[in-house]
């Protein structure tokens, strides 16, 4: 008898291929729209990551509680210490000393008078001893001239900000600022390359140089004002960033303003509310739009049950009892739910991973946007997406198909029959 | 001869709820019939016929009086013990032939004894002796589709008597069916009839198939109108 069915549900493409290919379809949907989401918001937090808040950062207490203004005088100090600490201590974790200052950016001409000035944001980076912060920031795609620093005293400069002071690749301009101690620092650099990230607030007008430049030009030796932290798995997972937090105060954090205090990315700013509310969002999004694929599924089953009923008049005739009608009728939905699921959650992912690996390039129309949010679409596979699509794959399949399998019950088998007849 | 009668109803009613009133498709039905019979209920659309063979088939329940079968009261049964009387002892034929289109003729004349759980080899066996019945043994591999209406109805006949069933209900076999066809599988069926004895009651309103008849039940609203028996040869 399961030969038989199995033979009957194998050979009639509208009660097999058909509903399989829809629920395959609709899963597909699911999952890929599922790994977008939270690929596109992590992106936005990623890319917040990756220029400011580090998935975690150390600062002192002080410099912490103003933040926002850059205050290098109570930044930390004998960061090599502090650094052997945090990679002993927190090996999952990558760890970069970073200042961010601001200053006023002079070219002279030929006869070293100012030719022209312009206020830029700055970013003291290890740009030479190691590639980390040149992959984080992925400066070689932001190239847009010249080469990226290779020895000290050069630095890159945003494009049109570049463009502004009339400045090329190769040309020396001074950065004026004020020093850790307060006093006017001058520090000549020579312009190696110009960059642009397609973010307006880094593209207006920014300084990268390499952190050691920095330290000399702002008289910061063995100090930084933040130590970034940047998960291995490339991924800002907010209870992992908060536990580590929690870790790090326990151990270090004292009542001396001095002392170094660790925040994750959502305990920074404003990111606490963004975290929550991507978080909130994906959800919304991934339920309202399973719920979307549950009733076109769901409907599916309805319609593919309802389509049968000639079909179980026939099989009640023949002396099939309505319970064993019923029964292989949601065995069968339940096989072809399992069947498209797993069909539609492999092509999802595949679409997702080729998202997740490739991207999708936005950046046209990103311009001009004042928000830091990424110009290259990405989706994030996550666990979820491997049984996300069951939900409205197999249960929405088999729902409808109970429902429809009611009517066998509650009709009368004649009254089946004559539908059998029409 | 004394025959055995097989069925029997008694001042039967069936009546369909219609908005808030009732419609009588049935009054007050009085008939016995005797094992082997070649009868037809006949009558134009809205008689009855196809309500009395729905209720004679366990696919409906009568709303007053007594229909028997085979030794079962219709209205008493439960849905699986209607289930078990029609897998085991009876046969349909209908007007639209209703095969399994999916499934090939010996497939579709098997479906009846798996539900009767019959071993395989035996199984086989009864599958290729219904189709030698009916003439059909070449097209065992075929697909409903690919055969003509006359064909797909004699699939039908075999699928109806391939478990040798005591009566076999057949809702104007013929409607579809052109003369020469409608006279083939007449002929079969009488065959059969007169070869394993097995009652066949059919509704119907063609001439083709009441001249095969042996005994006719004329119905009018409901309600038997003639009840003739008429001996002769086919």
């Amino acid at each position: 008898m399961i030969k038989f069915l199995i033979k009957g549900l194998l050979r009639d493409k509208s009660r097999s291929r058909l509903p399989i290919m829809v629920v395959a379809i609709g899963v597909t949907l699911t999952v890929f729209m599922h790994a977008y989401i939270t690929g596109f918001m992590g992106d936005t937090i990623e890319m917040n990551a990756r220029f400011t808040t580090g998935h975690a950062k150390v600062m002192t207490r002080a410099y912490a509680e103003d933040a926002s203004l850059l205050p290098n005088d109570l930044a930390l100090m004998q960061i090599e210490e502090l650094l052997d600490s945090l990679r002993s201590l927190y090996p999952d974790m990558s760890w970069s000393p970073r200042i961010q200052f601001g200053g006023l950016i002079d070219v002279p001409d030929s006869a070293g008078e100012t030719r022209s000035q312009g206020t830029a944001i700055g970013w003291g980076l290890e740009l030479i001893a190691n590639q980390d912060e040149l992959n984080r920031l992925d400066l070689q795609k932001a190239l847009r001239s010249g080469h990226l620093p290779r020895k000290s005293g050069d630095a890159l400069l945003s494009n049109s900000f570049a463009g502004k002071l009339g400045i090329a690749p190769g040309d020396e301009f001074t950065l004026i600022s004020s020093t850790m101690n307060g006093g006017m620092a001058m520090y000549n650099f020579r312009l190696s390359g110009t960059v642009h990230f397609g973010v307006e607030i880094m593209d207006r007008g920014s300084i990268i140089a390499d952190l050691k430049d920095v330290q000399l030009a702002l008289e910061m030796e063995n100090a930084a004002g933040e130590i970034t932290g940047f998960s291995n798995t490339g991924f800002y997972d907010n209870n992992q960033a908060e536990k580590l937090s929690d870790s790090f105060n326990s151990k270090f954090k004292t009542d001396d303003e001095f002392s170094p205090v660790m925040l994750s990315l959502s305990q920074q700013g404003n990111m606490g509310q963004y975290v929550q509310m991507s978080e909130v969002w994906s959800a919304y999004v991934s339920l309202i739009f399973i719920f979307a694929m549950s009733l076109v599924l769901w409907n599916a089953g309805l319609l593919g049950g309802l389509r049968r009923y000639g079909e179980v008049g026939i099989r009640l005739a023949m002396g099939e009892s309505k319970g064993h009608v019923y029964r292989s009728m949601i065995a069968e939905s339940v096989f072809i739910g399992i069947a498209g699921s797993v069909t539609g959650t492999a092509a999802g992912l595949g679409f997702a991973w080729l998202l997740q690996t490739y991207g999708l390039d936005i950046s046209g129309m990103m311009q001009g946007a004042s928000l830091m949010m990424p110009t290259i679409i990405k989706a994030r596979i996550t666990p979820t997406d491997f049984y996300i699509g069951f939900f409205p794959g197999v249960i929405s399949t088999v729902i409808g198909t109970l429902l429809s399998g009611i009517g066998i019950y509650r009709r009368q088998t004649a009254k089946l029959f004559k539908e059998l007849e029409a | 001869m004394e025959t055995q009668t097989i069925i029997s109803v008694k001042e039967m009613y069936k009546r369909f709820p219609m908005g808030k009133t009732e419609f009588t498709a049935l009054e007050n039905l009085n008939l016995d019939f005797a094992q082997g019979e070649f009868t037809g209920l006949i009558g134009p659309s809205g008689s009855g016929k196809t309500t009395l063979l729905n209720i004679l088939g366990s696919l409906d329940v009568p709303t007053l009086g007594e229909a028997n079968v085979l030794g079962k009261s219709i209205g008493k049964l439960n849905t699986h013990e209607a289930a078990m009387l029609r897998r085991e002892s009876l046969g349909f034929i209908f007007q639209s032939y209703n095969l399994l289109a999916v499934h090939t003729v010996f497939e579709n004349v098997e479906f009846p004894l798996l539900l009767l759980k019959i071993p395989s080899q035996e199984r086989r066996k009864m599958v290729q002796e219904a189709l030698e019945w009916v003439g059909l043994s070449d097209k065992i591999r075929s697909k409903p589709p690919q055969l003509s209406g006359g064909q797909c109805q004699r699939v039908a006949i075999a699928r109806a008597m391939v478990k040798k069933p005591k009566l076999v209900l057949a809702d104007e076999p013929t409607a579809n069916l052109d003369a020469a066809n409608s006279h083939h599988i007449l002929k079969t069926m009488l065959t059969l009839n007169q070869e394993l004895k097995t009652t066949f009651i059919f509704a119907t309103h063609d001439e083709k198939v009441i001249s095969y008849l042996n005994r006719k039940i004329y119905l009018l609203d409901g309600r038997v109108d003639k009840d003739e028996v008429v001996t002769h040869n086919k």
